[in-house]
């Protein structure tokens, strides 16, 4: 059992490495609105996070992360480009029996840049790299972007493309769309038999005979829908082959470079998989550049898909070989999309990381 | 110390479980008058405790009680890892209800969770916050949800008349228990296909945490030989 003291004089070890890199200590409050969260993450985050009552001020949370609050202050009263690190509890609930810790210290580094977004993913990398260097992690990294641009060159409908970025994170979903919208499976017998009386009767008379119109959820939208899903059985299949190359692309493991050539030879077919693979390929270089052995650094498309919610871009972790009990030891990602969502109008691309102390604490203590 | 039985303390769930178990051969009834909550069994060793049906899951967790007469439905959404700290002994056969999800009846477009799924984002769109699902079951609708891959909801609490919240505008579809659907369909709902969260009934539950020593487990065994009869 490693006593709080300890873990913090190893926090504060991380704090200074950060600082001394040149970020600006930043600090957040620890009970956040709630709406902002759940708006975010979406219902699952009341599972994870702990929620309390404030009569004044509605529900609140206890911290679960810093990035939501860090992004916030940087887009009030940020300049540009800006690099911030912090040190602090957040708070977790966790399963009964997960013996894992429901409050715990993190430690961040964040980076807002415009100017060279593959360079500032590689600064984030490779700090996270040096300062974990001697517990012999295992990095993981993976790119958001190249399953996104995957979906976008899809040849179907926009609403289809938009189904499946929507459900990118949620990895079952995705693929029982992907198997309606390839025609693996048969459009189901319920959906079947609406599309037959609306075709019959017409969609205002099926509406109208379900029953009144309550509730805040219109007729109109009723009606909208079924245009849509009109539409959608007229839209033919997306082709079996493109399906393929996207089950190849979600299965992608190899070493960084491999997996770009990988990549680059997918898009002799697919060019419109260019433009994330160039930078992919700008990364690798821009990590290299920053001292990192890329030869045999791992590539795996589909990491980050199940837990880094907001990540759209560059996501990388770093794990204690041969501990599967223990949970990462630092995880990060780029995140352009949430600062557009909370920035309300505006954006800047960002990139960072959280390490968690007690982890690195409890190795070194292995290793010593 | 003997053995402690909680059993709800009022109504039809009540005399439901005294019937059942006096047709095992162990009577139970309520002493004094009716509105004293104490009682009695004849012909075990065990101690009756009358609780709300709501307040058993609770005291099954924290072992004040051996073994509770209640829903499942309720333990499953009361007690976190619920089978690490109860057991279901034997299924009771009455108090049946389903935990299901219900929508407006003329949204002849959602018949599925897929449909919910996709009505919930263009909801989201069109209206600026996420589709309202009024429940008290909480737990237990996330959960299920969560495994169906359908995002862009928000539980609102219903304690009470959850069936009217949609047309009070304050949620846009339900999940609550129902047994008939006549309230389903008296307030222009139906369930959605697929949307069976949990077939719940009364249950006699074991507690895990319970102190079992000092002959209570031999009660225990001398009970279930005869509940089993």
């Amino acid at each position: 059992m490693t006593d709080k003291i300890t873990v913090r004089a190893e926090a504060e070890r991380l704090f200074a490495f950060f600082k001394a890199s040149g970020a600006m200590a930043i600090d957040a409050d620890l009970l956040q609105p709630a709406d902002t969260l759940l708006d975010l993450y979406g219902e699952d985050i009341r599972a994870r996070a702990y929620v309390t009552q404030d009569p004044n001020r509605g529900e609140m949370m206890l911290r679960p992360d810093f990035t939501v609050p860090v992004v916030q202050t940087h887009m009030e009263h940020g300049g540009e480009p800006a690099r911030y690190t912090y040190l602090g509890e957040v708070f977790r609930k966790q399963q009964a029996d997960s013996g894992r810790a429901t409050e715990y210290l993190q430690v961040g580094y964040e980076l807002f840049d415009r100017e060279d977004p593959e360079r500032a993913d590689a600064e984030v990398f490779s700090l996270f790299n040096e300062v974990l260097s001697p517990l012999g992690l295992r990095p993981a990294t993976g790119d958001i972007g190249i399953l996104k641009a995957a979906v976008e060159t899809l040849t179907t409908t926009e609403r289809r493309k938009g189904a499946l970025m929507r459900h990118i994170w949620r990895p079952r979903r995705f693929r029982a769309l992907l198997d309606r919208f390839t025609g693996r499976v048969d459009m189901d017998a319920a959906r079947k038999a609406l599309l037959d009386r609306v075709a019959k009767d017409g969609a205002e008379a099926v509406v109208q005979s379900g029953g009144p119109e309550i509730g805040l959820r219109s007729r109109e939208d009723v009606l909208a829908r079924i245009a849509h899903l009109q539409a959608d059985a007229a839209e033919p299949p997306i082709s079996r082959s493109e399906a393929e190359v996207l089950d190849v692309i979600l299965s992608l493991r190899e070493t960084l470079p491999n997996a770009h050539q990988h990549l680059r030879d997918i898009t002799v077919d697919l060019p419109g998989m260019a433009a994330s693979v160039d930078r992919m390929a700008r990364r690798m270089d821009a990590l290299a550049a920053a001292g990192i052995t890329v030869e045999d650094l791992p590539f795996e498309a589909s990491f980050g898909r199940t837990t880094l919610e907001y990540y759209d871009g560059f996501v990388f972790g770093f794990v204690a070989e041969g501990r599967p009990d223990l949970p990462p030891v630092a995880t990060g990602g780029r995140y352009d999309a949430l600062t557009r969502v909370l920035g309300r109008g505006q954006e800047i691309p960002a990139v960072g990381g959280v390490i968690r102390p007690e982890l690195v604490q409890q190795l070194r203590e292995g290793l010593a | 110390m003997t053995l402690k039985l909680g059993v709800p303390s009022k109504g039809r769930l009540m005399e439901k479980t005294f019937d059942w178990f006096a047709d095992r051969g162990i009577d139970m009834r309520r002493s004094g008058s009716d509105r004293e909550y104490a009682a009695q069994v004849d012909g075990a060793d065990v101690d009756l405790v009358l609780l709300s049906a709501g307040e058993i899951p609770r005291e099954l967790q924290a072992g004040r009680i051996h073994l509770g007469v209640t829903g499942s439905d309720l333990v499953r959404e009361r007690i976190p890892a619920w089978q690490d700290v109860v057991r279901e002994l034997q299924p009771m056969g009455f108090g049946f209800a389903d935990l299901i999800i219900a929508v407006p009846a003329f949204w002849v477009d959602v018949n599925s969770l897929d449909d919910l799924d996709a009505a919930a984002a263009d909801f989201r769109r069109r209206h600026g916050h996420r589709l309202r699902i009024a429940t008290k079951y909480h737990r237990l609708v996330r959960e299920f949800l969560r495994d169906a891959g359908v995002a862009d909801y928000q539980l609102v609490d219903s304690q009470g008349a959850t069936e009217g919240t949609v047309k009070n505008l304050t949620a846009e579809a339900i999940a609550d228990i129902t047994s008939t659907g006549e309230t389903l369909r008296a307030n222009h709902l139906t369930i959605l296909p697929g949307g069976l969260i949990h077939r719940s009934q009364a249950v006699l539950f074991k507690s895990r945490t319970a102190d079992w020593s000092n002959g209570n487990k031999e009660i225990l065994e001398e009970l279930t030989d005869r509940l089993q009869g």
